[in-house]
């Protein structure tokens, strides 16, 4: 498919989409006008195509610094009557959530939607948080779609809702709906042509500081405001036709309640194995649907809660029963029916629900020892840093460092962040010890620092130190803490699919944009050690890490190197491998451990066409058995 | 009762595995079934095991259950392996003979005619093809996932038609590229029809 088509696109067409391509097209439909970001999997691809479409959508986009930068520019993108839009990933929640609390007092004027994608079994993750929480936390209407086709109307229906309340809304998705393909049809598309210059329609803000402004003397009001607002809202989550009965039982002994992607393998589960069970589908969860809900459980005399993440609506279904002492028995995650954590599938919901009602006839297959031999003997094969990253050199180099200094690997901290760097955390550089969350390796640095005697080293992306690296360096400064922070600046955010970070040239629309140095701002914030080097220099990596390792203040070590992966980069021939001048020591193999040498029946071997000549191996084999190609 | 057909696609990141299945997913759309899929991004891109699902006919999950799939389609020898809870003994399992030798590897390289010779043990239908020269042979090493797309549409049970596949194939690769991997599908259909 042509990205294009979701500007382009009529309604009554059909295009096999991605949950999160589908999202955009909900966007264009409900005519947005604003929409920011930053960049988390498994939200990303929602950014990636917004940054291609937005100009031809009459969108301004923009990857913002961090998730609580976008969700401040989608706020006041609402509140000056624009419609609004903003996207991340369950854990940029927690960023944005200090700025998104206050946002459900001062309401909205113009449609404003959160879309917030939860990564049930941690596929790029650093936790399984629930996002349902949030819209109780911060009482705010949440939907729940759970295929492609309803995130795109969910998105679109989301700022009528909110508009119709003047309050934001969230749309949580799961990676298994975010990442999903299924055939979506589109609808209608609201005009947002604007008459001014600019690609985007201006708003105008109205200044109202007792709508907007919460200082202790309004907030109390906007408090009770909101919570009116809620009650209002009830009303429609008990009507609405995102929750909806599917009937598959008549005597209605048994009944299940289910949202999102677990809404699916429940549905395929009872139609697959004709079970008596009709489905209560919650695509509009919160405020509860308590009439609704209540409504399904009367005459049930069981039921089912399948949910993903955190029992939640197992936790409302129990309330409701007791509050109108009906008599059913739940079953879900609270009871040991389902798994309280990770992802579900059809066989996890299938075996919950075979706990109950004995309907399944397993068949095992019996294989020969040779194959559960076979399966034993697989190597695994884990994500590691790319042939030719920058970070595995600047890995090996303060490896090297550390070694000269004669310190042990224990005497070093190594505090690690979010980003491809993490992988660092395999052998044979075991660089990731401490990781909470963006930024953190800097704030850990400082703890480190006053609560041990070890040296710190604290590794940081180029993307996450604008995100949140720049603030606890600050905190470092003028504490007088001492650790040496790389921050590794590969000129891309590259974990999430390479979009652009403030420290480049581009911005989220692909217009020429000033670059901000992270080596000014490192100066700026009173580092007096601060150094820009080249990662593929090993002799340069050394030095500098031995002079950085042995201060006592906080050292800046900049490794500023393109990641391998971004588009149009020349790449070097592929490195020549030597036989004559093999000694067999295999550091190349052991100690550098890029992927592109491997040995293979005894013999070094170069992978040619994953070698990008980066030539840092060249430096670490002492024989000259490996040598630049020509 | 609607057409089902559940085809389960592993490999390593980098091989073009989700984009064969986007192919795949658009031509049954276009042939008006029901299709839904499952593709994770990521950290997996690394050069880590990546799977897609996909599921026609009338199914709301994408996510495909166990000794569910009627086909197995493996652009990597040992990641067979890693896919055989999807399969029962009716799936097809086609598979790349070519082996992609992992670089943090814990443990050797199994040999892949044993991988072969075990999986015909204990499977009905084992379709290995060596995908990797096919592709070559077709023009370039980087149509192998055509070749492979080619293998599936020769399967009896496979509900699309060739001209639909290829179809959407064009519709996804740019036109410099048809001719070439035109040849990698019909090079991989034959190697599986014969």
């Amino acid at each position: 498919m042509n990205l294009k088509k979701l500007v382009t696109g009529v309604s009554g067409e059909k295009e096999f989409l991605l949950g999160n391509e589908a999202a955009v097209r909900g966007v264009i439909e409900a005519g947005v006008s604003i929409a920011a970001t930053y960049p988390g999997t498994p939200s990303s691809e929602i950014g990636n195509v917004l940054s291609v479409l937005a100009k031809d959508a009459n969108i301004y986009f923009e990857f913002s610094t961090n998730e609580k930068v976008a969700m401040e520019v989608a706020a006041t993108a609402a509140a000056s009557g624009l419609r609004s839009f903003t996207f991340m990933k369950h854990v940029g929640m927690n960023v944005a959530s200090d700025s998104f609390m206050t946002t459900a007092y001062s309401g909205v004027n113009g449609g404003m939607v959160i879309l917030s994608a939860d990564d049930p079994s941690l596929f790029s993750s650093q936790n399984e948080q629930d996002t349902r929480n949030y819209a109780r936390l911060a009482n705010v209407p949440i939907l729940e779609p759970s295929n492609c086709q309803e995130v795109k109307d969910m998105v679109k229906y989301a700022f009528d809702l909110s508009e119709q309340f003047n309050i934001p809304v969230i749309v949580r998705t799961t990676t298994r709906v975010s990442h999903m393909r299924g055939v979506v049809e589109f609808g209608d598309v609201e005009d947002n042509s604007s008459n001014n210059e600019n690609h985007w329609k201006r708003g105008h803000f109205n200044k109202d500081p007792s709508k907007y402004v919460p200082v202790p003397a309004f907030a109390g009001d906007m408090h009770v405001t909101l919570w009116d607002k809620i009650h209002k809202i009830e009303d429609s989550t008990n009507k609405s036709d995102l929750n909806r009965e599917i009937e598959f039982s008549t005597d209605k002994k048994y009944g299940l309640i289910a949202s999102s992607s677990a809404y699916n393998y429940a549905y395929d589960v009872v139609k697959f194995n004709g079970l008596d069970v009709n489905i209560l589908k919650l695509g509009f969860s919160y405020p509860f649907p308590k009439e609704r809900v209540v409504e399904f459980l009367k005459d049930l005399d069981e039921v089912f809660i399948v949910e993903e993440v955190d029992p939640i609506i197992e936790r409302d279904t129990l309330a409701c029963i007791g509050s109108e002492n009906l008599n059913v028995e739940v079953h879900g995650k609270l009871d040991g029916t389902f798994p309280i954590y990770h992802e579900f599938n059809s066989d996890i919901v299938a075996d919950g629900l075979n706990k109950i009602l004995n309907f399944k006839k397993d068949e095992d297959i019996a294989f020969s020892q040779s194959l559960e031999k076979l399966n034993d003997e697989i190597p695994s094969r884990v994500p590691v840093l790319c042939a030719g990253c920058p970070h595995r050199a600047m890995y090996y180099g303060i490896n090297v460092a550390i070694e000269e200094l004669g310190l042990k690997p224990s005497d070093v901290i190594f505090a690690s962040d979010i980003g491809c760097y993490t992988l660092g955390i395999n052998p044979p550089y075991n660089a990731a010890d401490y990781l909470l969350s963006m930024g953190s390796s800097v704030g850990d640095g400082c703890g480190f620092s006053v609560s041990t005697d070890q040296k710190v080293a604290s590794f940081i992306g180029d993307s996450t130190f604008f995100h949140s690296g720049i603030s606890p360096l600050i905190n470092a400064v003028h504490n007088k803490h001492n650790f040496v922070l790389t921050v590794l600046d590969n000129r891309i955010t590259a974990m999430t699919g390479g979009q652009p970070n403030p420290g480049i040239p581009v911005d989220g629309m692909g217009d020429e944009a000033p670059e901000v140095s992270i080596r000014k701002l490192a100066l700026a914030c009173g580092c007096d050690y601060v150094r820009v080097i080249n990662p593929f220099n090993l002799e340069q990596v050394v030095k500098t890490y031995r002079e950085a390792l042995e201060r006592d203040d906080v050292a800046v070590i900049i490794s500023k190197a393109p990641c391998t992966l971004i588009k149009g980069l020349t790449k070097k021939p592929p490195v020549k491998f030597i036989e004559s001048n093999c000694n067999k020591c295999d550091k190349c193999v052991n100690g550098f451990a890029c992927p592109a040498i491997s040995k293979i029946n005894g013999k070094i071997i170069i992978n040619e066409s994953q070698c990008d000549g980066c030539g840092a191996c060249i430096q670490v084999c002492k024989y000259g058995a490996l040598e630049a190609g020509r | 009762m609607d057409n089902h057909y559940s085809i389960y696609i592993c490999g390593v990141g980098g091989q073009g595995i989700i984009k064969t299945s986007t192919i795949i997913g658009e031509a049954a759309m276009n042939q008006g079934l029901d299709v839904v899929m499952s593709e994770i991004h990521g950290m997996s891109q690394r050069g880590g095991s990546v799977s897609t699902e996909l599921k026609i006919g009338g199914y709301n999950s994408s996510i495909i259950p166990k000794k569910g799939a009627d086909m197995l389609l493996s652009f990597e020898p040992i990641e067979t392996i890693r896919g055989l809870d999807k399969v029962n003994s009716e799936t097809k399992i086609v598979y790349n003979t070519h082996p992609i030798i992992p670089s943090s590897a814990n443990k050797p390289y199994p040999n892949v005619d044993n991988i072969t010779k075990t999986l015909k043990e204990n499977f009905k239908h084992v379709l290995p093809i060596n995908g990797t020269q096919l592709a070559i042979d077709a023009g370039s090493v980087l149509s192998l996932n055509m070749v492979l797309l080619g293998a599936v549409t020769a399967d009896d049970k496979f509900p699309l038609t060739k001209e639909s596949v290829i179809e959407a194939m064009k519709n996804n690769l740019k036109p410099k590229f048809h001719e070439m991997n035109l040849k990698a599908i019909e090079n991989g259909y034959k190697s599986i029809k014969n």
